[in-house]
């Protein structure tokens, strides 16, 4: 129910969208929830309506944090665990 | 497509959250709760539980929308639908039991229920078929409530009413709080409707629970990250609110969205399944569209109803305080082909899942 689908507006007229899911299929959904909307966006689709942009900068910059944080903390943990073997 | 969800499940991270998450894991028993049956599939389907600390146990709250609608709003639906009302749902709420008769009972029956994608259906129905007389059976939380008042502000046609029956989860999250001998050391909350309410709702949990929370996507690598988080939390004795689910989740959520659904309805106290009423957990229409509402349209007074089947512990699994496999009907009595409970019927129910996967969460 509260599954909400990424999805790359492909056309805009009016309230309505069309939308690509990632097929190539088109599907027509609404988008009187976002403030704006513009084609190339991408966005979240619930029931048929998009209810959110998403950030293509967010979603690299937390996979960019993500492997940095991990790279320290395995070096942190690397040296934690040498410690336990000695 | 967006940043290729197969990044967002990347072995190698896994593999290294994981090593970390064993790292940061206390010796006594964490658990950590979350609020979303999509959060449950993610973490059945993916098996992450198998990848944490024995110790660390996630558990699921009152996250499945169509598990909570209470026995009496399904038995008002299938009486309008065995009195000629075409009632529009969404497919998980076909088979939820009601007292007596679930809606596929009143299809059976020569009801007319049909199936419905989303609210929009139900209006494009209404206008075409402008001798027939429909409900929108409007379930589900923050997520689904802005989709329905949409089209409650544009003027739905004369011939369509809405079954509100939308609940609100920060309610649900607080009342898992209250229960005494429920265990909860952290919790995940729900990505979807925090992009709608935004991440402010939630800092009641860490100010005045002293509850980590981290708000959370739905691939596998976001809810491991979640877990490291609040156990990094609970390390450093310094719960706080974070948002691991930056590409969709903002501050301030969806403002428009939150401006139509305030427009729409009011927030009133609401009954939840097995859980009891909770204040200022639903939503109700604002007087100026009670027209379209079909408890006022068609007099329909709620009676007493049953909630749950004897021996049926849903109320239990919808707060984590049981696993599906702790309930004696589970996989005997009850499966995905005979579901005794709600637990059981909807994709989003912990019941449900577990039972698609192999009787394992
Ligand atoms: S297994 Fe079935 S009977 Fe048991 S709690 Fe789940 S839905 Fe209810």
């Amino acid at each position: 129910m509260c599954l909400a689908v990424p999805a790359k507006i492909v056309e805009i007229s009016g309230d309505l969208a069309k939308v690509d899911f990632g097929s190539g299929v088109l599907r027509e959904v609404n988008i009187m929830l976002l403030e704006e909307a513009k084609k190339g966006d991408y966005v979240l689709v619930h029931a048929g309506y998009a209810i959110q942009l998403l950030n293509e900068e967010e979603a690299e910059e937390t996979l960019r944090l993500w492997k940095e944080f991990l790279e320290k903390v395995e070096i942190v943990g690397v040296d934690e665990e040498e410690e336990h073997e000695n | 497509m967006f940043p290729n969800a197969s990044r967002f499940r990347d072995p190698k991270l896994t593999e290294k959250i994981t090593r970390h998450i064993k790292r940061l894991a206390p010796s006594y028993t964490i658990k950590i709760c979350h609020v979303c049956g999509t959060h449950e599939w993610t973490i059945t389907h993916f098996g992450l539980r198998s990848l944490l600390p024995q110790n660390v146990d996630v558990i699921a709250g009152p996250g499945c929308p169509v598990c909570v609608i209470p026995a009496a709003e399904i038995d008002a639906a299938v009486k309008l639908a065995l009195e000629g009302v075409t009632i529009t749902c969404f497919g998980d709420v076909l088979r939820v039991p009601g007292s007596e008769l679930s809606l596929m009972d009143a299809k059976a029956r020569g009801g007319d229920v049909r199936v419905v994608y989303g609210v929009g259906n139900a209006v494009r129905m209404a206008k075409q078929e402008t001798n027939r007389e429909f409900v929108f059976f409007a379930i589900g939380f923050e997520t689904t409530a802005p989709s329905t008042a949409v089209e409650i502000l544009k003027k739905p046609p004369s011939n369509l009413s809405f079954l509100i029956t939308h609940r609100l989860i920060p309610p649900a999250m607080e009342l898992l709080l209250g229960i005494g001998d429920l265990q909860i050391d952290g919790f995940i909350a729900p990505g979807h409707v925090s992009t709608i309410i935004g991440t402010e709702p939630y800092r009641i949990f860490p100010e005045a629970y002293g509850m980590p929370t981290v708000i959370a996507g739905f691939e596998p690598l976001d809810v491991l990250f979640a877990v490291s988080m609040i156990l990094q939390q609970l390390k450093e004795g310094k719960p706080k609110l974070e948002n691991e689910y930056k590409r969709a989740v903002t501050a301030e959520g969806n403002v428009k969205a939150q401006k139509l659904m305030q427009q729409a309805f009011k927030t009133v106290a609401a009954e939840w399944r097995g859980l009891g009423r909770l204040p200022d957990s639903g939503l109700a229409l604002r007087e100026e569209y009670e027209k379209y509402d079909a408890k006022k349209r068609y007099d329909i007074r709620t009676e007493k109803a049953r909630d749950l089947l004897p021996g049926c512990q849903c109320h239990l699994i919808m707060i984590g305080k049981i696993k599906p496999d702790q309930c004696s009907l589970f996989m005997k009595e009850c499966a995905p082909e005979s579901p005794k409970g709600p637990c059981m019927v909807s994709v989003e129910g912990t019941c449900r899942i577990w039972a698609k996967h192999s009787g394992r969460g």
